[in-house]
């Protein structure tokens, strides 16, 4: 692992304080990629959904480290490295695909859908000259397969043997809250990605911050989409990494609180022409109207209303993120409730009346602390503990998140 | 080559291109019919035959509301578009409306002075030609982007 300066030694405050050098210092995200993304963790690899059949096959990362992801003849999902055994070359050079054997570019040697080395070209040579010696074993430098589970439709992969199995590594608390939303077998709907100009620990800042919710995003708090007041709680798993939140609707609430904070959201008489946009149905049946689960290092699944999305956070150096999103819905979809998360679908991504701002704070995250590497972020909202939470007025996961990332980075 | 037709569609696609460069946003509606659609997706989910937008509107409704929220709810830092339009196809459908397809690049510049190539891509259009006020007028609108990717937020409409 990479040495990290001396000075890079976390606040005696601990998980209430977070220094900014973690979001500027390149030896913290080279540190990263080995004790996080290919440590003792499970990355997102996709939905199963999205490799119905043997031989279909997409690229994706373990933090910087490309993989390859593969349906294998029995209907196994596998994950390798996307790297030839011979001289590093990238094996599949598409996003996607299907074959019956993944053969490199450079010089033709082929893998099977597992990842082993199966061909090596002209490995005896030509008429008796040139080859590789008898003794050579190519075979030893083959790229390293990922362990691959999937739980409720929802493919992780990790290069860890000590990680804990997959089920285990959510909990039962926010793995019982997965399968409320992945209930079903799914039906994917599109997707895209969001570049944002930050690290990709300001976004799970982001995601984890329920106190922001209906401070940053107008758009909820006029609509009575989630304001603080309404019912629900923060759920955060044992070592504070994973964590859900959710909001139960209620009618018409208060506005009280917020007039009397004096906060922007209130009272904007910012009313919708065309309110079908929030019409929703509560297709899982408990009330909860909101739910946004993540997994550390970088996995969201995300219900609002009927829109469902999984979101997957791509480390791209230190102040660059990929935020690849993943919309969808249930097999069983009749065309109006297709047609409703379509229009719910206006809420999220890049152009989202929600999620808009989310990628824009973020960054101004980044660019306010360039001058301040030995400054640190206050999050004492709800307390300075780590734990679940029946208000969202709490920074509860956020500290949370900081706890397992230190854990993993020995800060 | 019908050229007035040809020329009708152009100027439909330089205004509307100059409303929203402008920051006329107020104007964007009512280059759509009342039912008018519009539509941001990707070349990806298009090929794919997924349905998911980055923007999906149904009627004129849904995109004054885009503009209310950009105006009063959204936070966004401050930035402007320049579109090129240009290979402008078009097809007469019947005497009242047409097709056209038309390339496009958006450069967006921010209060920064940073400019980006920020989204390229092709217009799907329906056109009426003679719609409220006697102007041509979208009655569908299917921006297509050539990335999958858009770089921070797409605020602005396209």
């Amino acid at each position: 692992m990479s040495a990290v300066p001396e000075s890079r030694i976390w606040p005696k405050q601990g998980n209430t304080r977070v220094p900014y050098w973690v979001y500027q210092d390149e030896a913290i995200y080279a540190r990263e990629q080995a004790a996080i993304f290919r440590g003792a963790t499970w990355t997102f690899l996709g939905l199963d959904a999205e490799l119905p059949n043997p031989g279909d096959y997409k690229t994706t990362f373990l933090g910087d480290m490309p993989v390859l992801v593969t349906r294998d003849e029995t209907g196994q999902l596998r994950a390798f490295e996307n790297r030839c055994a011979h001289r590093g070359a990238l094996l599949a050079i598409k996003p996607s695909g299907n074959a019956r054997e993944i053969t490199c570019i450079y010089h033709n040697w082929t893998y099977d859908l597992q990842g082993n080395l199966a061909g090596v070209a002209f490995r005896r040579g030509i008429q008796g000259k040139g080859g590789m010696p008898q003794d050579a074993q190519p075979e030893r430098h083959a790229p390293r397969k990922l362990r691959v589970e999937t739980f409720c439709g929802l493919a992780f992969g990790s290069l860890s043997e000590e990680v804990a199995p997959l089920e285990a590594y959510l909990g039962p608390a926010i793995a019982a809250k997965v399968r409320r939303v992945m209930k079903e077998p799914v039906k994917l709907l599109g997707g895209y990605s969001q570049m944002l100009p930050n690290n990709w620990k300001l976004y799970m800042d982001n995601v984890k911050d329920t106190y922001h919710a209906s401070l940053l995003h107008l758009f909820f708090a006029t609509f009575r989409l989630n304001r603080l007041e309404q019912q629900g709680g923060v759920i955060v798993g044992d070592d504070g990494g994973n964590h859900v939140s959710f909001t139960m609707m209620q009618s018409a609430g208060s506005a009280t609180e917020y007039e009397q904070a004096g906060v922007r959201s209130a009272g904007s008489g910012y009313r919708l022409e065309a309110p079908r946009l929030l019409e929703s149905v509560d297709e899982i049946g408990d009330g909860i109207t909101l739910q946004i689960l993540a997994v550390f290092p970088g996995f969201v699944l995300q219900q609002i209303m009927n829109s469902l999305a999984v979101r997957q956070v791509i480390p791209k150096g230190a102040g660059r993120t990929e935020l690849a999103w993943t919309c969808f819905g249930y097999a069983g979809d009749s065309a109006a409730m297709t047609e409703r998360r379509l229009r719910q679908a206006n809420l999220v991504g890049p152009a989202g009346f929600i999620s808009m701002e989310d990628g824009a704070a973020a960054g101004f995250v980044q660019r306010g602390v360039a001058g301040a590497p030995d400054h640190a972020a206050f999050i004492e909202m709800g307390g300075r503990e780590v734990g679940s939470d029946e208000s969202r007025v709490t920074e509860t996961s956020v500290r949370g998140l900081w706890q397992a990332y230190r854990r993993h980075m020995g800060l | 080559m019908d050229i007035e037709l040809q020329l009708t569609v152009e100027n439909l696609l330089a205004r509307y291109a100059h409303a929203i460069d402008d920051g006329r946003l107020e104007a964007w509606p009512d280059f759509f019919t009342e039912r008018g659609r519009y539509r941001i997706t990707t070349a990806e989910n298009l090929e794919r035959g997924l349905p998911l937008a980055i923007i999906h509107a149904d009627s004129r409704a849904m995109l004054r509301d885009r503009v209310s929220a950009l105006r009063h709810a959204n936070i966004y830092e401050a930035q402007r578009y320049r579109h090129g339009v240009s290979a402008v196809v078009v097809e007469r459908i019947d005497a009242a409306s047409a097709r056209a397809v038309s390339n496009f690049q958006v450069v967006r510049i921010m209060h920064t002075g940073h400019s980006m190539l920020f989204a390229t891509g092709r217009c799907q259009d329906r056109i009426r030609l003679a719609g409220e006020d006697g102007l041509a007028q979208f009655e569908e609108r299917l921006v297509i982007l050539d990335s999958r990717s858009i770089d921070t937020l797409l605020a602005i409409p396209i």
